[in-house]
């Protein structure tokens, strides 16, 4: 893999990526643009119009894409490979390039690739992230969390996403891995290079990812070596068609285990923070009573679903009365279908013990996220040792409050005041 | 009552055995299936049903006795 790839691959998945050239937006239901500072700070209220006026916007930003708002219509898309391609999951100013891997495994299998490859593919992962393999991780997942809350005890305010949410996906992963403990400092300087800065200069993103990419392909080199027991040694260990995955592969899954789990579940951590900061009803509901924290993440999920994911149009055709044409991009906005009213009763409103709750925050159809049942985990082990730790915490600064700008929607700077 | 999935909407999203881990279990690649013959005691039917209205793939499937 060429650092080029190297850099577009974690490019795909990054949630910051520059602001948009375009400039302010006239009219989300015609010109909408998901990095415009309104739909930022606030996508709600947005989308809720939409749904009322369109209900699937358009936009010529990005060479032109289409945002469905209902929960009928995001559902839909998620089920139709024929006319939609999973190809490149990330909204962005260009397409796949000639030097793409092209359909139907894409740049990232599986989450890049469409059927019938895509099953295959996504079989290997599963077995690593189903419910029995997760929960032999959560007492890890239990002292990782506490050995954070150690280190933040006694300070009046803490940044709850920097110093908290964002290191327990990031430990996690490593873990499965096999990241040496020792390790873990390098380890966290690369997540922070593939996750910050992609409005550097290419050349500079390059460079910069030169040393991941000699670390992983040691790392690897290592494995193949001396065989263990952990999820890197399970892939190099993995058939697909009678073959085993090449390096190449196993590095490429690598780089998808790390951008695609780490700023998803820091995103859902930190969102629901920032609501427990701000109810205290719930805060101190769930702090009394932590087995209900089982039922409140899924509305937590629902009404701060934190991934977007983005399809190709294969195909000039009309959807919804849309005239689509091919290589146009559709925002596949799960958030969105999780707030459709003809879909979830009270939509707009945080119900912690909702307890029909049919949410899509790890999508709908064959593309589920592989990583739920351990995000789900993740999450509820990260909100019970906060809450056990600080059961009375408020926003510090209500105003001061930073989310990412992209198709991951999380706070990037969370600053409560503790007790 | 009895819950039954159908395997081809079955995502592995694990709600149901989540919900009602009497009912329903896992299999290695976590798919949702049906423990035993699907019959539901009268005092799980609460749960048997919510099962049913939280599958995001609408894959769970309750059948009313006669």
């Amino acid at each position: 893999m060429t650092p080029e790839t190297v850099t577009n691959f974690a490019t795909e998945f990054d949630d910051s990526q520059p602001p948009s050239p375009h400039g302010p937006v006239a009219d989300f239901a015609t010109d909408f643009d998901h990095t415009d500072p309104a739909w930022v700070k606030d996508p709600y209220p947005i989308w809720d119009d939409l749904r009322e006026r369109c209900p699937v916007a358009h936009t010529d930003r990005y060479g032109g894409a289409w945002l469905p708002t209902t929960h009928h219509d995001v559902h839909a898309i998620a089920n139709d490979h024929e006319h939609f391609t999973s190809r490149s999951v990330v909204v962005g100013e260009g397409r796949p390039g000639p030097d793409a891997p092209p359909a139907p495994q894409g740049i990232a299998p599986p989450i890049s690739s469409d059927p019938p490859f895509h099953q295959g593919a996504r079989r290997i992962l599963l077995p690593a992230f189903s419910p029995r393999a997760v929960a032999e991780l959560e007492e890890f997942t239990r002292t990782l969390c506490n050995d954070l809350l150690d280190r933040i005890e006694g300070h009046a305010t803490v940044d709850a996403s920097a110093d908290y949410a964002q290191h327990i996906p990031v430990g996690v992963i490593a873990r499965m891995l096999g990241v040496p403990a020792d390790a873990g400092d390098t380890f966290r300087a690369f997540i922070h290079t593939i996750l910050e800065g992609v409005d550097k200069p290419v050349e500079q993103r390059i460079e910069e990812f030169a040393p991941i990419e000699e670390y992983l392909s040691a790392f690897i080199e290592d494995h193949l070596a001396n065989p263990r027991d952990d999820l890197t040694t399970f892939l190099l260990d993995a058939e697909m068609d009678g073959r085993p995955l090449s390096p190449e592969h196993v590095f490429g899954s690598v780089i998808l285990l790390l951008a695609a789990g780490i700023d998803t579940t820091w995103s859902a951590i930190g969102s629901s923070l920032w609501h427990l900061a701000q109810h205290d009803d719930d805060r101190r509901r769930l702090a009394r009573d932590p087995a209900m924290l089982t039922v409140a993440i899924e509305e937590f999920l629902r009404a701060y679903a934190p991934v977007t994911m983005a399809r190709l149009v294969t195909q000039d055709f009309e959807f919804q009365g849309c005239p689509m044409k091919k290589d146009d991009w559709i925002l596949l906005s799960f958030p969105a279908a999780n707030r459709d009213p003809a879909y979830f009763d009270r939509a707009d409103e945080v119900i912690i013990d909702r307890e029909v709750n049919r949410h899509a925050a790890f999508g709908l159809g064959i593309h589920r996220c592989v990583g739920s049942n351990l995000a789900r985990m993740e999450l509820r082990v990260a909100l019970e040792c906060f809450l056990a730790r600080f059961p009375e915490f408020s926003l510090a600064d209500p105003d001061n409050v930073a989310w990412s700008r992209g198709q991951i929607r999380g706070p990037r700077k969370l600053d409560l005041a503790i007790g | 009552m009895r819950v039954t999935i159908d395997a081809e909407r079955c995502q592995g999203h694990g709600r149901c055995f989540t919900i009602a881990s009497d009912l329903f279990d896992s299999d290695d690649l976590g798919n949702g299936f049906v423990i035993g013959d699907g019959a539901v005691h009268a005092d799980r039917e609460h749960d048997a049903r919510l099962a049913a209205q939280n599958c995001p793939e609408h894959a769970v499937m309750i059948e009313e006795d006669a």
